[in-house]
Parts: structure tokens; sequence; C-alpha cells
């Protein structure tokens, strides 16, 4: 082995124990995602649909209104014996319809509601159906319904590949960061220089161990993904795993990046933050990110973590090739080179 | 000086400011090699940036450096691998056991000691396993200088080695560079202790305000003072300036805490003069205890202040 391989093995050798003597970055990095996906995978797993909470104003003409819609199924009616109660119902969103039946039975029924929210128009449609049909209308079109609950477009399925996109972004960040701003701290990292150290060496340490790590981490996270909710990975094995790395050692340079100068945690504390946080918000971890306005896409979809997120749920979930990924890889990319670069740069070794 | 061989160690004119801060104003440096020199001076003095500008980790605002007869701007990697630094209060990796600490940064070199070796050099055998995080003050520092002897180095370099160790910590260390020294390698040390001073250095640089205000051996510069003793006494009601002045053989006087301090020639002559004046005046004697100079006398003689302001 020579010299400087030597060296380098040693010192990535100390980051791998380093990061297995810290009790809680293990936690951090392998129990919280797999915490994260067991809680969010059942709060937000596939029920039947909730029935809509429909208001009506008891009256003379309410009952059969009222038992049109329980019939229906899909409607929950609610009775309130003042129309001042029922609006104050609606106002608060305890309902998303009201429906006042009108003087007497078999008049012409007044629906109020917000149009603006969707299970409201939902609720009216079913509401006047079940009322019109309890009045005689007969159906002319008889559609055959199929219903689809295929794994893959379920709200794990779309959560697992954003949590991992999440975990590689926030190991990149903070395992990077912390370890060299407590080197720098404790100066470390100028006693290192002080050696006849290559300061490549140091920074590629730092690189080759989050390579390791970031394999571990995905292997764990997936595994868990599959086994215990089916979460499907329909493209090639080996593309996740490029893109993986691709990604993780983007994160890592944007890690770099934000610990090339600062000398305090608070510091790295806040770079991190701000570098995280929105991409936390609008890279679609979560949910998906073209809920925001359309002119943000642009901005968000140049956003590392939205590539990464994109990239694992293109090959997971949809099953692309690298040809149709090509965007998101390039975006990663063209990150992690300009974050070396940047760190590289403007590193401070004292 | 007749320099024979090329210094171990050689400066000139040297300058460093830090904002409007002067740390190193002017400040000339030769140690021969297999020396052991010493840089004493108070806390702000400038040491520290002395010493690593020397170290090659600070760059001087103006002035030359030579370690070995080489310069660190034509030759950084191969003077890297021939000295040994051990910085002010470095922490090592926590999480790092001894044994993997020393591993780490022989590693680093090219060639050097092997780690089993300065575990015992340093008397470390026992905490190999230990986590340095769990280390006392002292084998902290032992595990320092430890790192600073993986490369197997020609020069030295120790910044404070025993600043906040405890008198038996301090003098296993000071073992421990005396045995550096005694194998014909150049130690610079820096210290505000003047005990580290007389018993390590061959020789001694006290450093004020970013200067050399005097250099020699530390018997030498004791010897300057031309008075080899110190009178400490204190007296009801205490005695003037004058009265001291006028005792015979005294050379400096000073007070403080209502105790005067003389720098004499000789015991003999002095404490009879002074015993006499007391009795003349009618004052009680109610302390009195006589030391013979050391360095910090060297330095308040110089500077008027004391080295250590407690």
């Amino acid at each position: 082995m020579s010299r400087s391989s030597s060296a380098l093995a040693a010192l990535t050798k100390v980051r791998l124990i380093e990061f297995v003597r810290q009790p809680e970055a293990l936690f951090w990095v392998f129990g919280f995602p797999v915490i994260m996906s067991v809680v969010l995978g059942f709060a937000f797993r596939n029920r039947p649909p909730e029935p809509v909470p429909v208001g009506v104003v008891e009256g003379p003409g309410s009952s059969p209104v009222v038992s049109a819609l329980s019939k229906a199924g899909t409607v929950k009616p609610v009775a309130y014996g003042s129309l001042t109660d029922a609006q104050e119902a609606l106002r608060t969103g305890k309902i998303e319809l009201l429906v006042e039946p009108g003087a007497e039975a078999g008049s012409e029924p007044t629906y109020r509601f917000d149009p603006t929210r969707p299970n409201a128009r939902i609720a009216r449609l079913e509401a006047d159906n079940a009322i019109e049909r309890a009045r005689g209308r007969a159906d002319v079109v008889h559609a055959r319904e199929e219903l689809v609950r295929e794994k893959g477009s379920r709200y794990i399925d779309f959560l697992l590949p954003g949590l991992l996109g999440l975990n590689l972004m926030s190991t990149g960040l903070w395992g990077v960061g912390y370890s060299i701003v407590t080197a720098r701290m404790h100066k470390t990292l100028k006693l290192m220089t002080a050696t006849p150290m290559r300061r490549s060496d140091y920074l590629l340490s730092h690189i080759f161990s989050r390579f390791f790590f970031l394999i571990l981490e995905t292997a764990a996270i997936l595994a868990f993904g599959v086994i215990a909710f089916g979460v499907p990975v329909r493209g090639s094995l080996v593309l996740l795993t490029a893109l993986v790395i691709v990604g993780g050692l983007s994160f890592t340079g944007l890690g770099l990046a934000c610990a090339a100068r600062t000398a305090t945690i608070e510091g790295i504390n806040g770079l991190i933050n701000v570098v995280a946080i929105p991409m936390w918000l609008v890279s679609g971890t979560f949910f998906s990110a073209e809920r925001f306005p359309r002119a943000l896409h642009p901005v968000i979809a140049a956003l590392p973590l939205t590539a990464m997120n994109d990239a694992l749920r293109g090959v997971m979930l949809e099953g692309k090739g690298l040809a149709l990924l090509g965007g998101p890889a390039a975006i990663l990319l063209l990150w992690g080179v300009a974050s070396f670069t940047l760190a590289l740069k403007i590193f401070r070794w004292q | 000086m007749v320099a024979t061989s090329p210094a171990a160690i050689a400066c000139s004119g040297l300058v460093k400011s830090f904002g409007d801060v002067t740390a190193v104003a002017g400040l000339d440096l030769a140690v021969s090699p297999g020396e052991c020199f010493g840089l004493l001076g108070p806390n702000g003095a400038g040491k520290t940036t002395t010493i690593e500008i020397l170290e090659g980790l600070t760059r001087p605002d103006a002035g030359e450096v030579t370690i070995l007869g080489k310069h660190w701007g034509s030759h950084e990697r191969e003077l890297r691998a021939r000295i040994g630094i051990s910085l002010q209060e470095t922490r090592f990796h926590d999480k790092l056991t001894v044994f993997e600490t020393l591993e780490l940064f022989r590693a680093l070199y090219p060639s050097g000691r092997d780690p089993e070796r300065l575990l015992s050099d340093m008397s470390l055998e026992e905490k190999r396993d230990a986590r340095v995080g769990k280390l006392s003050g002292g084998q902290r520092q032992r595990l320092a200088v430890a790192c600073a002897l993986a490369g197997d180095p020609e020069v030295l370099f120790l910044d404070e080695p025993t600043t906040g160790l405890d008198p038996q910590s301090r003098r296993e260390l000071w073992d421990h560079v005396e045995a550096f020294r005694a194998a014909g390698r150049t130690v610079l040390l820096t210290t505000h202790y003047m005990e580290e001073a007389e018993r390590l250095c061959d020789r001694v640089a006290i450093v004020d305000h970013g200067k050399i205000i005097s250099q020699g051996t530390p018997a030498d510069l004791v010897a300057s003072l031309h008075a080899p003793h110190i009178v400490e006494f204190a007296s009801e009601p205490m005695l003037t300036e004058e009265d001291v002045r006028a005792l015979a053989g005294v050379r400096d006087n000073r007070q403080r805490d209502s105790r005067w301090f003389l720098s004499v020639a000789s015991l003999v002559d002095a404490v009879p003069a002074l015993l006499a004046r007391l009795d003349q005046s009618g004052a009680k004697l109610v302390g009195l205890s006589t030391h013979r100079a050391t360095l910090d006398d060297v330095f308040i003689s110089l500077t008027g202040r004391e080295l250590r302001d407690e």
C-alpha cells in the first residue's frame, strides 16, 4: 500500500469508528427513517373512503331526505334543529354541505356549500344523487366500476422513496458538517494539517466513509419498506444503486461546502438548517411538489432533494430507465461537482 | 555566536499583526541542532503566534523562517515529515482509543515510530484501549506529545506542554522531553513556568510584547541580575523605599502585598543591614525569607511585571 493510500485508509477508518461509536448518530441514520415510515405509513394507510358529513335542517320535509342520504352510504347525514346551528357547523367545517329540505315533503331543497372545497363538491353530487334517486329518478347510464388498489399507488409507496432521499440529504449534511466543524473547533484539523497529511486525503476520507454508510442506510430502509409494506422496486437495482451513490455524494459535497469555513456548532446548525429545511418542505418528500404554485416549479425542480426524490420514485415506482432519469441525475451531478469545487476553494484548515 | 552547522530553527525580523494588535514585533531567533530552546513569557506575549509561524501554520506579515535550513514555502511536505508539533490545548477525537489515535498519526507520516513503542515511550500502555475522552489532563498531554513523535521527528515543537497539569504530571512530561533531547534532537517549547524553562532548556529567550528582551542560558540570565538572592520581608510599620534602597548590596526593590522584595548581591551583607535598620527605626519584623534568584526575578527586573499575573 502506498503511503498516501495508507493515510487515506487510516483517515477513513477513523471516520467509520467515530460514527459507529455514536449511538445517537446511528439512531438518526437507521432508526429515524424506519420509525417515520411506520408512523406515516399507518397514519395514511388506505382505508375505505370516509362518508362526508352533510347537515340537514330539521323540518316537515327533512325525514325523507335524511333517510335517502343514509341509504346512499357515501354521505353521513347530521340533523340540526335550527338553521343558525347548521350554518355555524358549515362555517366551522363540521359539515361539508348543508341541505335545507324546504317547507314540506317534496319541495325543492337548497344546498349550501363552499365550492372551493373538493369534499364539499363531492358531498353536493352525492347528496343530490341520493335525493333524486329517492324521488324516483331512473339512471340512464349503468357504468361498470373497476376498483384499483394497486401496490405502488399508496401513500407509503410515495413516501418511502422520499424518506430515502431525505435521509441521504440529512446524513450527508449533518454527518460531514458536524465531524469537520468539531475537528476544527477542537483544533484536530489544524493539528493534522501540521503533519504531512495530504489535504485531499482528509476530504476524500469523508467521501469514502459516507459512501460506505449511504449504501448501508439505503439498503436498510429499502429492505424495511419492501418487507414491511411491500413497496415495489420496479426498475433496475443497479440504476437505483448508482442514483443513490450520485445523490449521496452530492449531498456530501453540500455538507463539505457548509462546513468549509464554519467554526462553531451553532454556525453549522444554522447553515445546514437554512439549506435543509426549505428542501424538507418543497422537495416533495411528504407530499407532491406539484402542489406548489406553477411559477415555483422550475426552482423546486432544480433543488437536489427534488431531483433525488424524483429519480428514486422514477426507478422504484415507475420502473424508469436512465434515459428517462437523465434530468434529475444531471441535476444531482451538477450540485455535487459545484459544491465540491466550492468546498475545496474556500476550505479553512485552522 | 558562530554558526558552524545550519540552525535547526532560525527566523529573522518576524512581524505578525491581528487587526490592531501586534502579536510579534520583529523577532529573531536561532536554535542549534540538539538544543532545547524555551520561549518564556507571560500570556499574550506572542509566544504562540511565534511558534505557529515557525511551525509553518501561520504566515508572518514580514520576516523569514528556515527549519533545518529549508523554507516553508518551497519544502512544506518534506518539513512536515521531519518535525513534530504539539499545539496548545488540542482535543483529539473523544471516541477513539489512545492506540487508534496513535495509529492514525503514525499513518499520516511516511515513516516513524511504532505506535506500541510510542505507548511505552510515553508511559501510556495502561491506557492503550481507553477512549481519549476519558483521559486525565496529564495523560492527554502525553498523548499529544506521543502524536507529535509519531513521525520520529528531528525537531519537536511544544506549545505550553504542561499548562494546567499537576506537578506530578508535569515532572513526568519533562522526563519524556528530556529523553527526546538526550537523543540529540532539537526542541522548541513555549512556557510561562520558569521552573520548566530552568529544568528543560539549554537556552531561553524571554519574550514580552512580541519581542525577545533577553536570551541566554538560564544560569547566565540569572547571573545577569548581579543579585543572585532575593530577600523578602514584612515589618510593622513598613519601611519606606528610601530605607530599603539605602541598605548594603540592594540592587533592586519592589513592594507587593505589604511585603518588600529586595534583590541583593550578598545575603551576609544585606540581612544584618536590614535587621540593624529595623532596630534603629523601631519597626517590628513580622516575616523574613530568602531564596535564590530565578528566571521570574529576571523577568521582573526586565519588565517590572510578574511572569504570572495571579
